[in-house]
């Protein structure tokens, strides 16, 4: 039997519907994929095997009822398994956010985002790994293990989704959700050689989504190709009372057949900011990406190089204003109504000091401490008012390139895939990673990473495409144009 | 200019954060690199322009009040460490 896991989310969906496989025997093929490569990857913190086989077992139903005339035809996601980030609630199953803080905690109802693909009929596999909270940018501050890269088991895959990114990248998921703070969708997605969707700020509703920073989080999408995207996109995107923050724009339209013919981007303008070019970056990353906007170009493009002049101080803006709104949502976390409870003398104040202190790993302590510091009298204005401010420069930069561009195209980091271990105890070299990503968090617009090319050790490089907010039709289609014409997203690492 | 030990104890008690002298250490080194590369955002004229704190063009928005099925109890309180009487229960805070 060939094997299932190799087709593409599109490709399965139509067997599927055309009654060609089950989605019981896909699930199967998933689920043994996942059992033979864990022990090198580590990619997932809960495997929900009984509820994905479930899942399945309904979807074939449907997909039998339809087939009798019993029922509306199922629609495109429905039996296709996929993974969720281990910060989105899931009724059933445990929430960690890869923190000790939050083991053993069973969320008491399931984010809107699972939920609709739930609704349409997709299969959940299980709970991908994450840096603790999603702070970081390598999941080593996954409080229960790093992920390995597949390409090279001695690198990270990225973070802070980076179990999702490992999950998609050896196929042992069609597609998975992940969460965009500061680049956890984008950045993992170009380690690991996947495409990936940071959807714009208020596109999806973030019910359920355990919050880090709310005025940056957004939950988002990884797959093997753009085309794969565009039916988990359209199912989770979309108003949701649930959620104050999530806008009620209608759902786009992808559209993707009407990308035929030679020049199926003409008249796109894309925008290359010089500030993205930086000194110190990878050789073989910039070639890959200016080389990938001559092939949007071939496709009809034009390309223009702009700048974006405050894009330097959105590494300072970002890590004031994160950890201030991290050190505010993450106060909940006392022992007192879910999670461990430590010290067990009779002192509320104890117990409060020693869970926090002893639960909380390093990454989130320090972001807590620092945030806390930002907020505290005396020095709000000097730090989070400031940064405030500069973030409507940030914002501002964007405004005035998407006036006359219709999309950004940059890298999604200076690297390819760096080792475990290699930012050791130095927080600042490893927040200099996220420099590419940042910007279009505090902007709120929506960005794609996507495969275009490898390095000399055979890792993979990612490019970002940058859209207005709610432009997220624009950076499928164009991705989806690229992939058309190269064969990067089709690599597999080794495994 | 680097935070001080005193300051680092500070934080750390309004995060209600216990920290070992090590960690003290450690992060009066490492918040204090941070803040110093923070630092360079004091140097923007940002007089005239206004913060930041949503992207969004939001006003709050309304929905009709009706009610709706909470969980049960048992349920919210399932992943409490310590329950009693439909409860959460902790020591006492009043002596």
């Amino acid at each position: 039997m060939t094997d299932l896991t190799a087709l593409s989310l599109l490709d399965a969906a139509t067997a599927l519907q055309k009654g060609q496989i089950s989605s019981v025997d896909l699930t199967k093929a998933c689920l043994d994929r996942i059992t033979a490569l864990e022990p090198q990857l580590h990619a997932f913190l809960a495997i929900t095997s009984d509820l994905a086989l479930s899942q399945a077992e309904a979807a074939d139903e449907r997909f039998g009822a339809w087939r009798r005339g019993s029922m509306a035809e199922p629609p495109l996601a429905c039996g296709v398994p996929i993974a969720v980030k281990d910060v989105l609630a899931l009724q059933g199953a445990p929430a960690t956010c890869g923190s000790k803080i939050l083991e053993g905690f069973h969320p008491p109802y399931t984010a809107t985002s699972v939920q609709r693909l739930i609704d349409s009929g997709a299969v959940i596999l299980g709970k991908t790994n994450t840096d603790e909270f999603a702070m970081g940018s390598s999941t080593e501050n996954s409080a229960y293990g790093v992920t390995h890269n597949p390409w090279d088991l001695s690198r990270v895959p990225g973070g802070s989704s980076g179990g999702s990114a490992a999950a998609v990248a050896t196929h042992m998921a069609f597609a998975a959700l992940g969460t965009d703070t500061g680049g956890s969708v984008r950045q993992p997605a170009s380690f690991c050689g996947v495409t990936g969707l940071k959807t714009s700020y208020g596109r999806v509703s973030r019910y359920g989504l355990i919050a880090y920073g709310s005025s940056l989080d957004t939950v988002g999408a990884l797959a093997r190709s753009a085309a794969d995207l565009v039916p988990i996109f359209t199912t989770i995107a979309g108003h949701d009372p649930l959620d104050s923050t999530c806008m009620p724009e209608p759902v786009p339209d992808v559209a993707l057949d009407a990308l035929e013919g030679a020049a199926p981007l003409q008249g796109l303008r894309i925008g290359v900011p010089r500030e993205y070019f930086i000194e110190g970056m990878q050789p073989a990353v910039e070639a890959a990406v200016r080389q990938a906007v001559r092939v949007l170009e071939s496709l009809g493009a034009s390309s223009l190089e702009i700048s974006l002049p405050h894009t330097d101080l959105a590494l300072p803006v970002y890590y004031i204003i994160a950890p201030a709104e991290a050190s505010a949502n993450l106060a909940r976390y006392d022992g007192v109504r879910y999670g461990p409870r430590l010290g067990g003398g009779d002192e509320l104040w104890e117990q409060y000091l020693e869970t926090r202190g002893s639960l909380f790993g390093p990454e989130v302590k320090r972001r807590i401490m620092l945030g806390t510091y930002a907020l505290s009298a005396g020095y709000y204005d000097a730090y989070y008012g400031q940064a405030q401010k500069v973030r409507t420069l940030i914002k501002a930069d964007f405004d005035a390139a998407f006036r006359e561009l219709d999309l950004i195209a940059c890298p999604v980091a200076p690297t390819t895939a760096f080792k475990i271990g290699q930012h050791g105890d130095d927080p600042l070299s490893m927040y200099l990673e996220d420099v590419f990503t940042l910007p279009a968090n505090l902007a709120g617009v929506p960005g794609i990473a996507f495969p275009v090319g490898f390095d000399s050790e055979g890792l993979p490089i990612g490019m970002q495409l940058n859209a207005p907010h709610m432009g997220e039709a624009a950076l499928l289609r164009a991705a989806h144009a690229y992939q058309g014409i190269t064969r990067w997203h089709q690599e597999r690492p080794p495994q | 200019m680097p935070l001080t030990l005193e300051q680092v104890r500070h934080i750390a008690i309004l995060a209600r954060l216990r920290l070992t002298p090590e960690e003290e250490t450690r992060y009066r080194e490492q918040l204090s690199a941070i803040l110093d590369h923070a630092a360079r955002l004091s140097q923007i004229d940002t007089a005239s322009i206004p913060p930041t704190a949503t992207v969004l063009p939001l006003h709050a928005p309304l929905r009709l009040d009706v009610p709706r099925p909470s969980p049960p109890q048992t349920q919210m309180l399932a992943n409490a460490p310590s329950a009693e009487d439909g409860m959460f229960r902790v020591p006492p805070v009043l002596p």
